[in-house]
């Protein structure tokens, strides 16, 4: 069979433009966005030379020379990322796969308790606060106490988006796998998840954010980290330690939601 | 084999619902099975009980006189092609991957799955080289719904199931995919049931039609033109609806009547010749062709004489064009739209095949009127002062 003229017209119907085929390409697309992209790490690498050049132009005593040396500011924030990151990835590996767990048709009747649940944790941090403050008298104090309150509270974001990016997939598109004779299985891996990236990857992101955020408790549990920092700046009343301490977190936590960012859009499926 | 289907006292019940009520049919091989009736019938759910996306309550299911009302579901359904109306294609998977949905699950290799799609492709009118890299948001309405067909058809599957395939496009794109997909059934020969709730469209894809009715069963079980010539109960009467002379009209393909031949001529021919070619003619248009013999425009004798310009950008572009596959109903509709009064018949390649005008559709209402009173005086008794009525004012 071949085209004819009845066709053809249909054909000509304007299709939507072609999507770029590259990461980089859709990167690109929007000038908008380039700009987001390029300007958050100017502004974090500005801001930080900018508190350091004030730093080195003071006259610094010995409590702020003790804190405030390449030594002892590099290690809280490697002490820092380190904890972030293994928080995070335990996030990733519990949340997730608990997320897609509670979506399949045997746990059904327990999905309103959980998103209940995760909604009531987002909704009230103090909750989780609490949690992390109880946790030494459980765990004892140190890097592990830390990682486990922290994980407990972020677990939160990610479980919930895991769930609601499953549950939003068009039943009409599951009803069209399974009428072909997928099993469940590969209903799951073959549509549901990859249709569920980009909202599973939009809580993790919010987890890592939180993640960093939260992880400047850690220091009042001796689990180290950016939050000596400011709280030795607090308790020793130097402001210039204290303001090191928040200025790093804070581009820390810009960056990382950057770089979650540029990863969102290059594993977002394509043709979404 | 004798049948290619079997449904035997299908029953489902739902919690507090009867869905379909004890449901037998034979669908013989090759055959398109209409299902129509009111919303909430049982249609979709007879369809889903076929590939057991619903288990039946009671009463089996037979495929090529094989009980499959117990066997491995998903294995079944891979036997089975399913088209629903959402049209179901994956938005993160590229036409290609999506018509090698089911071959992937068979596990064919890779060499094999690519030459599959490119064929499909072909099948469905469409550019291989063009769509098989894009993604289903980068198509038409209607480029999708072929694409969906030809996803069902990809592992070759004796039988298909659609439910209300054309139900999510607009009217003219439902005609031409209609259309197409009847040439598609003649190469192809699939057994189909296909549910729709539309009586005009049951009685243009049917081989065979289903009426359901409001109490989950099987009012009719019939051939169009025994439905429409003797429904078999008031029920179908008033599901047909008024009109029943005009619906006929469906019944007749125009390949099945004599063309008109009208004047036509290439677009490239020098303007004397094409003068000459209308003044030797009865018509007031001429009919110009382009090199492949696909009709462009009508042209008057005013056009013609009109000073210089191309031949292509006169007259009135040729609008109202259809297929052999198109029915007498199709034509007459064409017709009244068209500013010359007939519709242009072309073959597959688009090529000009002859017109038809008023005349052939009225023979056709004649000779099916006919038809119809000699049944009627071999003692049917159905309907006979409503069809007098309708008879009189079409
Ligand atoms: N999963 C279900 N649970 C309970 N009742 C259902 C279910 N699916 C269908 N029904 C009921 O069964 C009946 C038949 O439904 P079905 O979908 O087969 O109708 P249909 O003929 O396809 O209608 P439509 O033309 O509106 O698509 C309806 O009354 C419907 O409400
Ligand atoms: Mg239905």
């Amino acid at each position: 069979m071949s085209i004819t003229a009845a066709d053809t017209d249909l054909m000509q119907q304007p299709a939507p433009e072609a999507e770029p085929r590259s990461a980089l390409g859709r990167l690109l697309r929007d000038p908008g966005r380039v700009w987001g992209y390029i300007g958050i790490p100017i502004v974090v690498v500005a801001s930080w030379i900018a508190v350091y050049r004030w730093i080195a132009g003071l006259e610094l005593d010995s409590i702020e020379q003790r804190w405030l040396n390449a030594d002892r500011v590099s290690r809280a924030i490697i002490e820092h990322i380190q904890l972030s990151l293994a928080a995070t990835v335990l996030v990733i590996v519990i949340a997730v796969p608990l997320g897609i767990m509670l979506t399949r048709p045997f746990a059904k009747p327990l999905t309103p308790l959980f998103i209940g649940l995760a909604n009531i944790g987002q909704a009230i941090p103090s909750v989780g606060l609490l949690f992390f403050l109880a946790l030494p008298f459980l765990l004892g104090i140190g890097p592990r106490t830390a990682i486990v309150g922290v994980v407990a509270y972020c677990l939160l974001p990610v479980l919930r988006n895991t769930m609601v990016g499953i549950q939003q997939v068009d039943r009409a598109l599951i009803e069209a796998g399974r009428g072909m004779g997928l099993t469940r299985g590969a209903v799951l891996a073959r549509i549901e998840l990859p249709l569920a990236v980009p909202v599973i990857l939009a809580g993790i992101r919010t987890a890592l954010i939180l993640t960093v955020g939260t992880m400047v408790l850690a220091t009042f549990i001796n689990a180290g980290g950016l939050g000596d920092l400011i709280n030795g700046g607090i308790v020793n009343n130097r402001t210039p330690v204290l303001l090191t301490g928040a200025v790093l977190t804070a581009g820390l936590a810009l960056l990382i939601d950057w770089i979650a960012g540029i990863a969102e859009e290059v594993l977002r499926p394509r043709g979404l | 084999m004798e049948h290619m289907i079997r449904l035997d006292e299908l029953t489902k019940r739902f919690p507090g619902q009867l869905a379909v009520d004890s449901v037998s049919m034979d669908i013989p091989e090759g055959e398109i099975v209409v299902f129509v009736g009111p919303s909430g019938c049982g249609k979709t759910t007879t369809l889903k009980m076929i590939n057991r996306l619903i288990e039946p309550t009671s009463g089996r299911i037979f495929l090529e006189d094989e009980d499959v009302t117990r066997i491995n579901a998903d294995r079944l359904r891979r036997r089975i092609g399913y088209v629903i109306q959402q049209i179901g294609l994956f938005p993160h998977m590229t036409i290609a991957s999506n018509i090698a949905t089911v071959p992937r699950t068979l596990g064919w290799d890779k060499q094999r799955i690519a030459e599959r799609v490119d064929e499909l492709l072909e099948l469905v009118g469409m550019d291989p080289e063009a769509y098989r890299d894009r993604y289903p948001k980068e198509l038409s309405g209607g480029q999708n719904q072929r694409v969906g067909v030809a996803r069902a058809l990809a592992a070759d599957p004796a039988v298909m199931l659609m439910d209300e395939p054309f139900g999510a496009v607009d009217p003219i794109t439902r005609e031409r995919l209609q259309n197409e997909f009847l040439r598609l059934q003649d190469e192809v020969n699939k057994t189909i049931c296909f549910v729709t709730h539309d009586v005009d469209e049951a009685i243009k894809m049917g081989d065979r039609i289903a009426i359901f009715g409001d109490d989950h069963g099987i009012q009719q079980f019939d051939t169009p033109e025994m439905i429409l010539s003797h429904p078999a109960n008031e029920f179908v009467e008033d599901f047909l609806g008024s009109g029943a002379a005009l619906k006929r009209l469906h019944l007749r393909r125009v390949r099945e009547v004599a063309l008109t031949a009208w004047p036509a001529a290439g677009v490239a021919e020098d303007r004397d010749t094409l003068r000459e070619k209308l003044e030797d003619s009865e018509q007031s248009f001429l009919l110009l062709l382009d090199e492949q013999r696909q009709p462009v425009r009508w042209v008057s004798r005013r056009d013609l004489e009109r000073g210089e310009g191309r031949m292509a950008d006169r007259g009135l572009p040729v609008a109202a064009i259809i297929e052999p596959h198109a029915t007498l109903h199709d034509a007459l509709d064409e017709m009244i739209t068209s500013n010359v009064g007939c519709a242009v018949v072309v073959d597959r390649e688009g090529a000009y095949q002859g017109v038809v005008d008023i005349d052939p559709v009225m023979t056709a209402v004649n000779t099916l009127r006919a038809e119809l009173r000699e049944r009627l005086a071999v003692g049917s008794w159905h309907a006979v002062p409503t069809e007098t009525v309708e008879e009189g004012t079409s």
